[in-house]
């Protein structure tokens, strides 16, 4: 009785972003778009989550972070790079703190553009990461599998 | 040999379908929270769906006895509920009870995370407060009924209720700690961020947070029992009585959960000790002043 699909559970990090995104990010979950109603839930703590949320673009003091977020994930999971930041890093790519999007430091699987980035898109993106998500399940048993049988 | 076989059955009816009615109950509460945000919620299966993905997960965890000792408070849990629909002593139901209570305490102690260590000395001092007015019910029903086992408890004339009605407040008031309700929600709450990120669960991810979310299906189950006890008797027509109190505490827990905010521990200890003693000390007070 699994239905992966329908219960994605997000972890948002803020990196150097504007909180413009992350503004949009909470919107999502109030009443006028009401993410819960995909089962999303905005969950605070990476050992429980499936979708990284990153908003902003990297810097030097948050990479480690990142990285350290994206390992105590359990497989298997999915990230989205919301805002141009976290997908570029935006207009801060030149700033010599910034090292550029998120997908400098860990593997992003979905881009969600904007600035700020519209609910709507942020909830897109998810949607399309939870389709990625159900893909990578059906490989993380197969592996399963496979590390059993060894 | 005809109530054995009651019991056996009572007994096997609560293993195998408390942790859909626990599910259900979830699923119904989070419907009903969304309503009251103006909310469409999500689907009413949705824990189902939560539990179902998290069996299918990496398991990551920091020590290997986290996954024994969650599945030693599973086990106890569902012994306390076991022994409950048995029929058996009330009071070894609410040790036993403790004790599983006491394993969630060490299953997130031994991960030495900060956030798991202080959502579970905030178990502790839960524990501490609710204890009492739990104490106290049985006590109750001694006084009401002369007898410990709960079958007697449930073959009376009248319901206890009319005899305990400040124990059953009591109990209610508790039973927003026992089910991680706002605003006693401080060692672990179903909604978003919290200070300590998800305080007790913190470091349970995968299987054991589904073995977690289980259990507590499981206890749930057993309060609420618990709360129909207080109605029950021996009239039949008690048994649908029983089940719209049950319905109707439960939908006061919610609403409770929905227009409150979290509170300071030593807050909730406070409230809860003077409530347990105002409530349920004067109600059994004046029980044994009737008894002699």
């Amino acid at each position: 009785m699994y239905k992966v699909k329908k219960s994605p559970w997000v972890l948002h990090y803020d990196g150097s972003s504007c909180n413009g995104c992350d503004i949009e990010v909470l919107a999502c979950l109030t009443p006028v778009y009401d993410a819960e109603r995909f089962g999303i839930v905005n969950t605070g703590d990476p050992m429980q989550a499936d979708i990284l949320l990153i908003t902003g673009g990297i810097n030097s003091q948050n990479e480690a972070v990142v990285k350290q977020l994206y390992d105590q994930m359990p497989r298997p999971k999915v990230v989205v790079a919301v805002g141009v930041c976290a997908c570029t890093g935006g207009i801060f790519k030149d700033c010599y703190n910034i090292l550029g999007g998120a997908d400098k430091v860990i593997p992003v699987d979905i881009y969600v553009p904007g600035c700020a980035a519209r609910p709507q898109a942020i909830i897109d993106g998810i949607v399309q990461a939870v389709e990625l998500f159900e893909k990578r399940l059906e490989k993380h048993k197969a592996y399963v599998k496979k590390e059993k049988e060894a | 040999m005809s109530s054995t076989l009651i019991k056996i059955i009572c007994i096997v009816c609560y293993i195998v379908f408390a942790p859909f009615v626990g599910g259900l109950l979830d699923g119904i509460d989070r419907k009903i929270s969304a309503r009251m945000q103006r909310r469409v919620g999500p689907p009413l299966l949705q824990p189902f769906y939560d539990v179902g993905k998290l069996f299918n997960k990496q398991v990551i965890s920091v020590t290997k006895s986290q996954g024994f000792l969650l599945l030693s408070y599973l086990l106890f849990i569902v012994l306390t509920g076991a022994m409950f629909f048995a029929g058996t002593d009330i009071l070894l139901c609410v040790f036993v009870l403790s004790t599983a209570a006491m394993f969630l305490y060490f299953a997130s102690c031994v991960t030495s995370s900060p956030y798991s260590t202080i959502g579970a000395s905030r178990e502790l001092i839960q524990m501490i407060a609710y204890e009492p007015a739990v104490l106290m019910t049985c006590v109750g029903f001694y006084l009401v009924r002369g007898s410990f086992e709960i079958s007697s408890i449930a073959s009376t004339k009248v319901s206890n209720i009319v005899f305990l009605p400040g124990v059953f407040v009591a109990f209610v008031f508790i039973l927003t700690i026992k089910m991680r309700k706002s605003p006693f929600d401080i060692s672990t709450a179903h909604h978003a961020h919290q200070e300590i990120v998800k305080g007790i669960t913190s470091e349970m991810g995968a299987r054991n947070l589904a073995f977690f979310t289980v259990t507590e299906w499981y206890e749930n189950v057993f309060l609420l029992s618990m709360v129909g006890l207080f109605i029950i008797n021996k009239n039949p027509w008690s048994i649908p009585g029983a089940f719209a109190v049950v319905a109707l505490v439960y939908f006061v827990e919610i609403l409770i959960d929905n227009c409150s905010a979290r509170i300071k521990y030593f807050t909730m200890l406070k409230l809860t000790w003077v409530i347990s003693l105002a409530l349920a000390g004067s109600n059994i007070w004046i029980l044994m002043l009737i008894r002699k």
